[in-house]
C-alpha cells in the first residue's frame, strides 16, 4: 500500500505551464478534464516518458523523479503499469505474447502461468492465441490491462481507457479492475473527460483546467455541486447565468436571485452573498422539469411559464430549449416529450428546485 | 554466357547484402530515433550516391584506398595488398554505392512503427536492444526485406563503380555486367542477351516474390479496426 505525491512543473507545448501537486492514495483517482488541459503529459510525466522541468514525484519513500536531486529513473524501473489511450498493443504478438513481454525475467513455464491468470481474471483467457487485430475493442481493453497488471505494478495509469467502449463493456472492465485493485491496492490514476466514468469509477477525482488542478475532492462534491464556472462546463452544466442576489434568507437556507438581462428570480441555496453581489447560477438540463399546464402544490420553489423554441435528439434523450426571459436547455426522456406532446412553438411551465441550482465563482 | 562472371555477381552482391544488414540496421535505427539536429548531415551522406555519377564515387573510393592514401596504406600493411583490383575492393565500392538502398526502406519502416509501442515497451520494463529486436524489427521486417532485395539487385546491376574500383579482372572483378559491355563491345550479342537475359529474368522473379511476400505479412498483421486491409506497404 503505497501513496503516490506529485509535485511537478513542466511547460506544455500549448504555452502554458503544467503545475500539478497532488497525492493519489491507494484506490482509483480521477483525472479529469478537458483534452489539451494536460492529462496526458501529466502521466507521461509520472511514467517517466516526459522529464518534468522541475519538481518531485514518489511513491512514498521511493522518489521516481526530483530534479533537485537529479533523480530521474527510466519508465523501466518505475514499475508503472501504463494503459495507453490506444492501448499500444504490439500488433505482430498474440495475447499471449503480450502479457508475457512484461515478465521476459522470468522463466517461461512461470511467466506462461502468470499470463494465463492474469488473462482469466480479465475474462480473456480464451483469446491467448489470437493476435490483436483478431478480437474486439473491449477484448483488446482487457488485454491491454491484463498485460499491465501482469507485472504487478506499484502504480497504474490509465489514459482514457474506455472511451471508445459502449456504456455495459466499461462498466463491467471497470468492475474487474476495482476486483483486481481490491487484491492489491495501488494508486490508480485514471484520466478521463467523460463526466459519467468519473462518477462511476472514482472514489477521489482532480480537475486539471488548462494545466492547473482547480479543484479536488470527491466525485460528489466536486461535480455535481461545482462552486467554479469552469468545473460546471467541464461537468456539463448546460445552463449558466448571470445573476443578483435580490433578497436572503437565512432562516430558510436560501436565497433569491434576479437573472441579468430579464425580470426573472430564482430561488437558490443560501451562499455568504450580500444582497446586491453578482453570482453565477448554474443548472443541469437534466434537472429542470416541464410542465404543461401550470403545476400547484408542488415542491420546487421555482415554476415559471416559457415556450419552446427548439427540440433536438441526443441518443435516447430529447434537448429542449425554452425561452422563458432567459433561454433554458432542458433534457428529457423520448417518452415525456412524447406524452406531452411537446414540439416547437408550444407552451409549458419549467420547474426547478432550489438545490438543483448551483452558485459558481467566477 | 559468362557463368564466372554471374557467380561473381552473385557471391559479390550476397556479401553486400549481408554486409549492408548489418551496418544498415543500426544507422537506420539512429536515422529514425535521434533527435540530433545535425540528423540531416548523415542523411546526406547516406543517400549520396542515389545522386552521384557511380565514376564519382568510384574515383573517390579510388583515391582513397590507394597506395597514395594513408588509408590504403594501412590496408595493405595489415592485409598485404592494396584493395583496388581486388574482390574486397569491389565490395568496399558496391557497399557504400547500395547503402541508400538497403537503408532508406529501413528508416521508412522504422518511422512508421507506432511510438506508443515503444513507449510501452519501456514500460514494460524492456531495454532499447530488446525493444529493437522484439518490436521494431519484427514490425519492419518489409522494409528491412525490401532493403536487402534492393542492394542485391542493385549491386547485381552495377557497372560504373565495379569498373572504376575493380577494373575487369576475369575471375576476380569482372561482374556479369561488365561482361555485357565487354560482349557488345565483341560483337558477341548471343553471349550478351544470355547474360542480360538472365539478369533480367532474375531480377523480376526476386522483386516479384518481395513485393508479394510484403503484401501477404502486411495483410496479417495490420488488419485495420474495420477488418480492411491497408494498401500495401510495397507502395510506401
Amino acid at each position: 500500500m503505497a501513496t503516490l505525491s506529485i509535485d511537478i512543473r513542466k511547460a506544455l507545448l500549448q504555452g502554458f505551464m503544467l503545475e500539478a501537486n497532488f497525492i493519489a492514495p491507494p484506490g482509483i483517482t480521477i483525472l479529469f478534464g478537458r483534452s489539451g488541459s494536460g492529462k496526458t503529459t501529466l502521466l507521461n510525466c509520472i511514467a517517466g516518458l516526459t522529464a518534468p522541468d522541475a519538481g518531485r514525484i514518489a511513491l512514498d519513500s521511493r522518489v521516481l523523479f526530483d530534479a533537485s536531486a537529479k533523480i530521474d529513473r527510466p519508465p523501466a524501473q518505475r514499475s508503472v503499469g501504463f494503459l495507453f489511450q490506444d492501448l499500444a498493443l504490439f500488433p505482430h504478438l498474440t495475447a499471449e505474447q503480450n502479457v508475457e513481454y512484461g515478465l521476459a525475467k522470468l522463466p517461461a513455464n512461470t511467466r506462461r502461468e502468470r499470463s494465463a491468470a492474469v488473462l482469466k481474471e480479465m475474462r480473456v483467457g480464451n483469446l491467448a492465441k489470437r493476435r490483436p487485430a483478431q478480437i474486439s475493442g473491449g477484448e483488446k481493453q482487457r488485454v491491454a490491462l491484463a498485460r499491465s497488471l501482469v507485472t504487478d505494478p506499484a502504480l497504474l495509469l490509465l489514459d482514457e481507457p474506455l472511451a471508445a467502449l459502449d456504456a455495459i463493456t466499461k462498466s463491467a472492465i471497470i468492475e474487474d479492475l476495482r476486483a483486481w485493485n481490491a487484491a492489491h491496492g495501488i494508486p490508480i490514476i485514471y484520466v478521463t473527460h467523460s463526466l459519467e466514468e468519473a462518477f462511476a469509477v472514482g472514489e477521489a477525482v482532480v480537475v486539471l483546467e488548462a494545466g492547473k488542478i482547480i479543484a479536488r475532492g470527491n466525485p460528489m462534491d466536486v461535480l455535481d455541486a461545482p462552486r467554479q464556472e469552469t468545473i460546471a462546463q467541464l461537468a456539463g452544466f448546460e445552463n449558466l447565468f448571470d445573476a443578483t442576489v435580490a433578497a436572503v434568507h437565512e432562516e430558510r437556507g436560501t436565497m433569491v436571485c434576479a437573472l441579468s438581462g430579464g425580470a426573472l428570480e430564482l430561488e437558490v441555496p443560501l451562499t455568504r452573498n450580500q444582497p446586491g453581489a453578482r453570482i453565477r447560477v448554474a443548472i443541469r438540463a437534466g434537472d429542470i422539469m416541464i410542465a404543461t399546464s401550470r403545476p400547484h402544490e408542488i415542491s420546487a420553489r421555482n415554476v415559471f411559464p416559457g415556450t419552446i423554441v427548439a427540440m433536438r435528439t441526443e441518443g435516447h434523450r430529447a434537448i429542449a430549449t425554452v425561452a422563458a426571459d432567459r433561454t433554458f436547455e432542458v433534457r428529457l426522456t423520448l417518452g415525456s416529450r412524447d406524452d406531452l406532446r411537446l414540439q416547437v412553438g408550444a407552451p409549458v411551465w419549467l420547474v426547478i428546485k432550489t438545490y438543483s441550482c448551483h452558485l459558481v465563482g467566477g | 554466357m559468362n557463368w564466372d562472371a554471374l557467380f561473381l555477381s552473385l557471391k559479390l552482391a550476397a556479401l553486400v547484402c549481408t554486409i549492408l544488414l548489418l551496418i544498415g540496421l543500426p544507422i537506420a535505427y539512429w536515422i529514425s530515433f535521434s533527435r540530433r539536429r545535425w540528423k540531416f548531415i548523415i542523411e546526406s551522406i547516406v543517400a549520396l550516391p542515389l545522386v552521384l555519377p557511380p565514376t564519382v564515387l568510384g574515383f573517390y573510393v579510388l583515391v582513397a584506398t590507394g597506395q597514395q592514401s594513408p588509408l590504403g596504406r594501412l590496408y595493405r600493411s595489415w592485409s598485404g595488398h592494396l584493395l583496388p583490383f581486388t574482390f574486397e575492393g569491389l565490395a568496399l565500392g558496391s557497399v557504400l554505392y547500395s547503402l541508400p538502398f538497403a537503408v532508406q526502406p529501413m528508416v521508412a519502416a522504422f518511422s512508421l512503427v507506432d511510438r506508443n509501442l515503444l513507449n510501452a515497451s519501456a514500460i514494460l520494463g524492456a531495454s532499447r536492444m530488446r525493444t529493437f529486436f522484439r518490436i521494431v524489427f519484427p514490425l519492419s521486417i518489409t522494409g528491412v526485406v525490401t532493403g536487402m532485395v534492393l542492394s542485391f539487385a542493385h549491386t547485381l546491376g552495377e557497372f560504373g563503380v565495379v569498373l572504376m574500383v575493380g577494373g575487369n579482372i576475369p575471375g576476380v572483378t569482372e561482374t556479369i555486367s561488365i561482361a555485357i559491355y565487354d560482349d557488345v563491345q565483341a560483337l558477341n550479342y548471343t553471349s550478351a542477351n544470355h547474360s542480360a537475359l538472365v539478369l533480367l529474368i532474375f531480377s523480376f522473379v526476386v522483386l516479384s516474390i518481395t513485393y508479394s511476400l510484403n503484401r501477404k505479412i502486411w495483410g496479417l498483421w495490420t488488419l485495420r479496426r474495420d477488418g480492411t486491409i491497408p494498401a500495401t506497404s510495397a507502395a510506401r
